[in-house]
C-alpha cells in the first residue's frame, strides 16, 4: 500500500470544467521555465496568477453540479482508504479473512489508532495503481468483503472498540459469482446486525457512496460525507440508462437523484459535512485526511459518553426516522400510523418507547 | 414461397397461435400454450399445463392466503410525497405516481395488515407488482416497519410476501435508507423471538431482496421465480458474458442455500400454518 505522496494535478487529471485553471497551471509552468533558463525573475507575475488561480478554483468549486461533484468523487488522484490509513491511523492492524470463503482485498478491515482512540477501521478500497485495483475489484466488493466486515465488526463490539467506516465504492459488485454466494443475503445481514452492535459506530462516505454496497458498511451513529463526495441509490448511468432510456443523460440523473453532500443534509440524510480544501480532496490529500480525522475524534468523544442503551435506542431512532418525520415527508391524513403504533408502543417491549411517526 | 404462405395462413392449426383475442385468452410465458383465462384464474393463477406461476397483485395474493374476510389493514391511505421532488424525460415522479395509482388500483406497492391463516392470527404484508414495479420507497419501508411494530405488539408472527424490482429511484437516498430502516426493525423483532417467515415471488430483486427479504427466519420461495440482487442487464454489461440458463431463479437460490423451500402457490397456505406450529412457543 503504496502513500500517494506525490498529488501533483498533472495534465491529464484536469476535469472538464477546470480548464481555465488548467491554462493558468501552463503559464505558470512557461514562467517558472523561462526564469530558470533565461535567468529572468517572474515571481511578481507568478504570484498574480496563482491569486488568479486560487479565484478561479474557488468560483469554479462553489457551484459545481451534481454531475460535476461525481466527477470530483470520481477523480483518479481523489484519497483512497490506504491514504487515510497510513495518514490518520496510527499503528493499524488489518484483519483479514471472512472465515466463510475467502478475502476480499475490496474491503480493508483491521485495529488501530485514530486520535487517542483505539478504533476498528473498515473501509473499502479501490486502488490506486492497476495492479492494486484489479486486486481491489474496483473497490466493488463481493459478499465475502461484507461478511468479513461483519465477522471484524462483532469482534470489535465484543470488546467494546468503536467502530469507523470509510465508504468508497460504485457499488457492490454484479457478477454471476456474487449472486452464486449471496450478495443480497450479506448486505442484509450487515444492515441488520450493524443496527444493534452496542458500540458507536462512524460512518463517512469519502468518495464513491454507490447503493446497497455502500450502505452494507454504512449503518451506525453517525453518517458525515466530504464535501464533494456523493452518495446515491443508483449510478446516475444507471438511473439514465432506466428512467431516460439513455446512459447519455447521466448529468440530468445526476441533479434528479439529489446525490449531493449539500442535498442529502437539507434532505436530513446526513448528520455532517467534512469541508475539503480549495478544488477538492485530491488538491491536498493531508488537509483531506486532517478534516477526516478531527471529525473522527470530536464525534468519537461525543458517542463515547453515551451510555450503551442510549446508543442503541438512538441510532434505532434515527434509522426510523428516515423517510418519517426527518423532513416531514409523510403526508398528513395518517391518522391509522399514529392510532395503530402509539396502540402498539406500550405493549411491545415494556418500557422502551416506540416512536410514532411525526406527522 | 409456399412456406411463407403456410406461415400467414394459421387458422385451423393446432400448434399455438402467436396472436390472441383480448381478455378471454391468455398465452402462457413459460409453456406457450394458449390458456382459457379463467380456468388459470381458478387454478390460482398458475398454468394448468406447466406450473407456471403468473404474477398476481396484492388483493388477489391476500385472497389465497388468508381465511376469508379476515384480513384488516392498516395504513391502507398511506401516500408518497416526492421528496426529491424528482422530474425526468418530460414528466414527474407525482405524475408517475398517479397514472400506476389508477391503473394497478393500488396506493402504494405494499399492503399490510392483520388476518389469519387457518385460524391462526398473523400480521401480513404483500407487495403489489403493479404500482411502480412493486419498488420499495418510503412508504413502502414505513408500512413494513408498521407490520413489524403490529408483530411485536400482538405477539403475531409476521409474514411477508416481496414482489419488488427493488429501491424506488425516483425517492433516492431516501429509499435507499428505508433497507436500513426495515432491517434495524426486523432486528428488534429477531431479538424477542419474533417468527418472520418471508415469501419471495416473481421477482425480488435489488434493494428490497439486500434488507428484509433475506432477514426470514424462514425464506420460502415460488417456483421459478426470479430472485437475485443485480438486475440481469447489470450483470450481463459488466461481466460481458451470456448468463446461464435458470440464473437467478428461485431453483438457484436453493441449490445454493439461500432459501429454505421452494413451495408451490396451492401449498403455500398450508406450508405457513404448519411452520407457524412449529414455532409456537
Amino acid at each position: 500500500m503504496a502513500l500517494s505522496k506525490n498529488n501533483k494535478i498533472g495534465d491529464g487529471d484536469y476535469l472538464e470544467f477546470e480548464q481555465k485553471v488548467a491554462d493558468i497551471d501552463r503559464q505558470m509552468d512557461e514562467l517558472r521555465r523561462l526564469s530558470s533558463a533565461k535567468g529572468i525573475d517572474y515571481s511578481a507575475e507568478i504570484r498574480r496568477l496563482q491569486r488568479k488561480q486560487v479565484a478561479e478554483l474557488k468560483r469554479v468549486y462553489s457551484n459545481l453540479t451534481a454531475w460535476q461533484i461525481v466527477q470530483v468523487a470520481r477523480h483518479p488522484k481523489r484519497p483512497l482508504l490506504t491514504d487515510y490509513l497510513n495518514l490518520m491511523v496510527k499503528d493499524f492492524h488489518e484483519l483479514h479473512g471472512d472465515r466463510c470463503f475467502g478475502d476480499d482485498c475490496a474491503i480493508v478491515t483491521g485495529f488501530g489508532q485514530i486520535g487517542r482512540e483505539k478504533v476498528l477501521v473498515v473501509g473499502q478500497n479501490k486502488g490506486r495503481t492497476t495492479k492494486e485495483k484489479i486486486a481491489c475489484n474496483f473497490g466493488c466488493p463481493n459478499p465475502e468483503g461484507y461478511r468479513k466486515a461483519i465477522a471484524k465488526m462483532k469482534f470489535a463490539a465484543k470488546f467494546g472498540i468503536p467502530i469507523v467506516t470509510l465508504i468508497d465504492t460504485p457499488g457492490a459488485y454484479p457478477g454471476i459469482e456474487a449472486e452464486e454466494r449471496g450478495q443480497a443475503r450479506a448486505i442484509a445481514v450487515n444492515l441488520f446486525e450493524m443496527s444493534r452492535l452496542p458500540v458507536p459506530i462512524i460512518c463517512i462516505c469519502i468518495g464513491e457512496g454507490g447503493s446497497g454496497g455502500a450502505l452494507g458498511i454504512g449503518v451506525g451513529d453517525r453518517l458525515a460525507m466530504l464535501e464533494f463526495a456523493y452518495y446515491s441509490v443508483i449510478s446516475p448511468e444507471g438511473c439514465a440508462a432506466i428512467l431516460w432510456r439513455d446512459g447519455s443523460q447521466a448529468p440530468d440523473a445526476a441533479q434528479a437523484l439529489k446525490l449531493t453532500s449539500r442535498d442529502l443534509q437539507k434532505l436530513k440524510l446526513i448528520d455532517e459535512i467534512i469541508p475539503e480544501p480549495l478544488g477538492g480532496a485530491h488538491r491536498n490529500i493531508h488537509d483531506t485526511v486532517y478534516n477526516v480525522e478531527r471529525y473522527i475524534v470530536r464525534t468519537l468523544s461525543v458517542l463515547k459518553r453515551t451510555k450503551v442503551e442510549n446508543l442503541l435506542e438512538n441510532r434505532y431512532k434515527k434509522l426510523r426516522a428516515i423517510g418519517s418525520d426527518t423532513a416531514g415527508l409523510l403526508r398528513t391524513k395518517t391518522k391509522a400510523i399514529k392510532i395503530d403504533i402509539k396502540a402498539a408502543a406500550p405493549a411491545a417491549s415494556g418500557k422502551s418507547k416506540r416512536i410514532p411517526a411525526k406527522v | 414461397m409456399a412456406k411463407t404462405e403456410r406461415r400467414e395462413w394459421n387458422g385451423y392449426s393446432l400448434k399455438p397461435r402467436k396472436d390472441m383475442p383480448e381478455g378471454l385468452w391468455t398465452k402462457c410465458p413459460g409453456c406457450e400454450h394458449m390458456l382459457y383465462k379463467s380456468a388459470v384464474e381458478k387454478n390460482l393463477n398458475v398454468c394448468p399445463e406447466c406450473d407456471y406461476h403468473f404474477r398476481i397483485d396484492a388483493e388477489t395474493r391476500i385472497g389465497y392466503l388468508v381465511d376469508e374476510g379476515s384480513f384488516e389493514e392498516i395504513l391502507s391511505d398511506l401516500t408518497t410525497s416526492d421528496p426529491l421532488d424528482f422530474k425526468f424525460r418530460g414528466t414527474t415522479y407525482k405524475e408517475r405516481v398517479k397514472t400506476d395509482e389508477k391503473e394497478a388500483g393500488a396506493k402504494e406497492a405494499i399492503r399490510v395488515g392483520k388476518g389469519f391463516i387457518k385460524g391462526r392470527g398473523i400480521v401480513l404484508g404483500v407487495m403489489e407488482p403493479n404500482f411502480l414495479m412493486g419498488s420499495m420507497g418510503y412508504v413502502v419501508g414505513e408500512k413494513v416497519c408498521a407490520a413489524v411494530d403490529k408483530a411485536l405488539a400482538e405477539k403475531l408472527p409476521l409474514v411477508i410476501v416481496c414482489c419488488s424490482g427493488g429501491a424506488r429511484m425516483h425517492e433516492g437516498v431516501v429509499s435507499l435508507g428505508q433497507m436500513a430502516k426495515t432491517s434495524a426493525a426486523l432486528a428488534k423483532f429477531d431479538e424477542v423471538g419474533g417468527l418472520y417467515i418471508c415469501v419471495l415471488t416473481d421477482p425480488t430483486t435489488g434493494g428490497v431482496t439486500a434488507s428484509f427479504a433475506m432477514l426470514g427466519d424462514c425464506l420460502i420461495a415460488e417456483p421459478g421465480a426470479m430472485i437475485g440482487f443485480a438486475g440481469r442487464r447489470t450483470i450481463a454489461e459488466t461481466i460481458k458474458v451470456e448468463l446461464p440458463e435458470g440464473f437467478q431463479t428461485a431453483e438457484f437460490m436453493l441449490e445454493h442455500g439461500f432459501v429454505d423451500m421452494i413451495v408451490h402457490r396451492r401449498d403455500l397456505r398450508s406450508e405457513i400454518a404448519r411452520l407457524i406450529d412449529y414455532c409456537r412457543k
